[in-house]
């Protein structure tokens, strides 16, 4: 017991198949209960979110002729953040005859995340990655491809294999518009009912099923209640709530948050990405961070200068002045340690005063050396576009003077707590992609994302929501049952709470200030003081939000800061909990980096006797201590070790 | 740097609209565009007053939600770039700059500088596609693809669908994006077997979505954020001609 939180029960069915690994999901495809074709029109899935889990698996769905209703806040589902995915999807094709296969994929993930991730969803992923490229090629996908018309791979960070696919720096929007040209033909053929610019509120559970969804049309501001058979959430991660961050300006927790409310457990919040290449910072009107794709660490050499305070430009600074750290310290691996490693190296390399550009806060990416050995075409031709937006950000050329970079939070490897069956603990509500935490541990491997978000839509969640669905169609939930109207009252009161509180802070400003404080807290080195004193900034802020905050405008119309209130009212409450999950987590694995645990030269140090499981936190209320539920996690395949890159 | 910005504004698709001017001050050369409007949305939320509504998501040019014409060019004066990625070094102190939504039939205003463009999916949902059913896909090296084929088809599908082509275009026509999308697909070999009837419904439901007639003018591609070739209309009138042929016999 202690003043943040207590401990309840573990969770001791994760709903997956014993036996050996390789046959776990051959055995749940067969076990799972079928639904007659025939009855499938009769039952209707909401699908929220539109990204490559939410549009393979509407999609999916559709076409095996259920009644899908999708959501998505953009205006077509075809913007999605996934859209921005830049470098590549795995697979353990093995087109390269470099060794690679389903087991090394599996292998590679569990070791990747630090050995915190649930084997056989794992496995899982791994033995679907195959099948995505398949799917994705049908579609007419237009990956890179080599001379004579077969796909072309590239390697990424944490492996040694080449099994990445691509398409030149734009492989989400390009697999993404293949899931998007999917579901637009189900669209057109009436099997998927889409509703763009509609934002999800609230989770309707009835009698323990969850079985619609509170809706307002971005648009008008009309409230309504949606229900079906089963709720999908696809409504991806919640790095946004650092404020500054890769993700897109609309990218939210609040779909997860409010299932989360509901009783649906939050796993390993504290687990995020905080990745190595992305442009820095350039004053304080910044309201997002650009990424540069991590494949340009297969050509880009990363240095700063030796001595500290070193302020002459890159060029003049002659090469036995130059420390190319991630070459020194990890000569295995180099330049393409995971993202983790990179990412805190760099973080020391500045904190020891030898980061570049404004503020310190940047290392060089140097492609000087591969533009000599290959000529600049060729390294145009590989990452020409990614350059050039590097320019058009910073008005610097990066052929001539090396790309400054620096961390930024990328993906959250956390999210809501789901079984092998992607199944939520509430019955009837799936998670797939980002929004859930089960297949990347406490560090993602780069081109695992998209791998995830796609075999969970086109593969896995067909199979299990159909097994979950064989009992339905569910009795109708009139519109005046109790569940729905409380949900949508509870709506309808917090927006007009919003409007009324007509405060003197903008909700931007909120905003940025817990982003500050998660960054400087929670963000790539944590300790106990620093997430104590972050709880308690936190929470007078969240205080000051709902006295001070100015939302303008009615509910009634389009309104863009009110979409932005909701969202940073449930940001505060999750932050919150991701200190608390931090600082429970006593040792450091993956992303999660707590200072007090390191070894001698000041790398991550486990502690796999005291945790090495999930943690899932149970709400009870914003001013109420969570509950821990601990899944324990076994591991009879990859033995853990300590993850080495050197 | 301090500049002036006349903004249209828009309460509802009912109002009449008008441009209103603002000053913004204390703007970074390095701040993007639409870091300059958040600074003016800012001090027009305390202000009491509305701020702007514009639609933006990505902010790094590659979902194709942000859509404004910036002194009566759309997306503004850097040419290949998207509003998001426009930054205020490409302007000077004391420069008056209007802000307008995309203006065309088939986009009609929301609020302000958001429109809707659900009419391209209208468009996409008539045939821009592969039908392949999850799960139907043969092995991905059962056909290889020749790498110009791929590269083109490549460069045709980086169209983000932002709408720029038919706020250029005096006709407010899409031909761009169709014709993007047509030869994306009819470039690859699993495009064949729909490759006809695509480009015949497709076009059809550009017409449907009221979208204006392709005269040629070029607009289109000179305000391209990703550069699509104004020499793909050419490709799609062929296709859709030798169609027109194949459905005749």
């Amino acid at each position: 017991m202690n003043d943040f939180w207590q401990d309840g029960e573990g969770i001791a069915d994760t709903a997956a198949p014993d036996g050996p690994i390789e046959t776990r999901w051959e055995r749940r495809k067969f076990t799972a209960k079928l639904v007659n074709p025939a009855n499938r029109r009769k039952l209707t899935v909401i699908v929220v979110g539109t990204g490559l889990a939410g549009g393979s698996a509407a999609a999916t769905l559709a076409e095996a002729g259920y009644h899908v209703k999708s959501y998505c806040y953009q205006d077509t589902p075809r913007r999605a953040h996934s859209i921005a995915a830049q470098g590549g999807i795995n697979a353990a094709k093995n087109y390269r005859n470099d060794g690679d296969s389903i087991y090394r994929l599996f292998y590679d993930t569990v070791k990747g995340g630090d050995f915190r991730a649930r084997e056989s969803n794992v496995y899982r992923l791994a033995s679907v990655s195959v099948n995505i490229i398949d799917q994705c090629v049908a579609q007419g996908v237009p990956f890179a491809r080599e001379y004579g018309g077969l796909l072309d791979n590239r390697s990424f960070g944490g492996t040694q294999v080449s099994r990445t696919f691509y398409a030149r720096g734009q492989t989400g929007q390009q697999l993404l518009l293949g899931a998007y040209q999917a579901m637009e033909r189900q669209i057109g053929l009436g099997t998927i009912e889409m509703n763009a610019r509609h934002e999800m509120l609230e989770l309707i559970v009835v009698e323990g099923k969850a079985r619609g969804i509170v809706v307002r049309d971005m648009v008008t501001g009309e409230i309504t209640t949606e229900m079906a058979d089963a709720v999908v959430l696809a409504s991806g991660g919640y790095g946004n709530v650092f404020f500054l961050s890769t993700n897109a300006k609309g990218c939210n927790v609040t779909a997860s948050w409010r299932a989360h409310r509901k009783g649906a457990l939050f796993a390993n919040p504290c687990y995020t990405q905080i990745h190595p290449t992305c442009i820095p910072e350039s004053g304080t009107h910044q309201s997002k961070l650009t990424l540069m794709s991590e494949s340009l660490r297969n050509d880009g050499r990363v240095w700063v200068p030796l001595a500290a305070g070193d302020a002459r430009k890159p060029g003049d600074i002659p090469e036995a002045e130059r420390d190319y750290y991630l070459e020194r310290i990890y000569p295995s691996f180099g330049n393409l340690v995971p993202r983790d490693i990179a990412s805190r190296a760099a973080k020391n390399v500045c904190d020891e005063g030898r980061g570049v550009g404004p503020g310190g806060l940047g290392v060089y990416l140097d492609f000087a050396d591969a533009i000599g050995r290959l000529g600049q075409k060729a390294v145009e031709a590989k990452y020409g576009n990614l350059f050039e937006m590097y320019e058009r950000i910073t008005g610097e050329n990066p052929y001539e003077t090396p790309m400054r970079i620096y961390p930024a939070v990328h993906y959250t490897m956390g999210g809501l707590w789901v079984d092998y069956d992607l199944q939520s603990t509430i019955p009837g509500l799936f998670v797939v992609g980002e929004a859930n935490f089960s297949d990347h541990g406490a560090n993602r491997l780069g081109a695992s994302a998209l791998m995830q978000g796609l075999g969970d839509g086109y593969f896995v969640l067909p199979t299990t929501l159909g097994n979950y669905l064989a009992a339905g169609p569910f009795a109708t939930v009139p519109q005046d049952h109790e569940a729905v109207v409380e949900a949508r009252r509870a709506v309808e009161d917090r927006i007009s709470r919003f409007l009324s509180i007509d405060g003197d802070r903008t909700v931007d400003s909120f905003h940025r200030e817990l982003g500050h404080i998660m960054w400087e807290y929670c963000g790539m080195e944590r300790t106990e003081e620093g997430l104590t004193k972050a709880i308690g900034l936190i929470r007078s802020l969240r205080d000051e939000f709902w006295q001070r905050v100015k939302v303008p405008g009615t509910g009634e119309q389009l309104n863009q800061n009110l979409e932005k209130a909701g969202r940073v009212a449930d940001f505060f409450e999750l932050g919150e909990l991701m200190c608390i999950d931090a600082l429970h987590r006593r040792e450091s694995c993956g992303g999660h980096f707590r200072a007090e645990s390191q070894s001698e030269d000041g790398e991550a140090l486990r502690h796999d006797d005291e945790f090495s499981y999930v943690a899932a936190w149970e709400y009870f209320g914003a001013d109420r201590k969570p509950t821990l539920h601990k899944e324990q996690l076994e591991f009879e395949y990859v033995h853990p070790s300590t993850r080495s890159y050197k | 740097m301090d500049i002036q910005v006349r903004v249209w504004r828009q309460s509802d698709s009912s109002d009449k609209g008008r441009m209103v001017t603002y000053d913004v001050k204390d703007i970074s050369p390095d701040a993007s565009f639409l870091e300059m409007l958040d600074v003016l949305n800012e001090k027009l939320i305390l202000d009491g007053a509305d701020p702007v509504a514009f639609d933006h998501d990505c902010r790094e040019g590659i979902c194709g939600m942000c859509s404004m014409v910036i002194d009566g060019v759309a997306h503004g004066p850097q040419r290949a770039t998207t509003t998001c990625q426009l930054h205020m070094r490409h302007f000077k102190d004391g420069d008056v700059i209007d802000v307008e939504p995309w203006r065309a039939a088939a986009f009609p205003v929301i609020k302000d500088l958001v429109v809707d463009r659900s009419a391209f999916d209208r468009i996409i949902q008539a045939g821009g596609y592969i039908t392949a059913p999850t799960g139907a896909a043969p092995e991905a090296h059962a056909t290889p693809v020749p790498k110009k084929d791929a590269d083109l088809a490549f460069e045709a599908a980086t169209c983000i669908a932002c709408g720029a082509c038919v706020a250029a275009c005096p006709n407010g026509s899409s031909m761009l994006f169709t014709a993007a999308k047509v030869a994306h697909l009819g470039l690859m070999p699993q495009g064949q077997p729909e490759r006809d009837t695509r480009v015949i419904d497709m076009l059809q439901a550009q017409d449907d979505a009221g979208f204006g007639g392709c005269t040629n003018m070029g607009e289109c591609a000179e305000v391209c954020p990703k550069g699509i070739p104004l020499n793909l209309i050419g490709r799609l009138n062929s296709d859709y001609r030798k169609a027109l042929r194949n459905s005749a016999r």
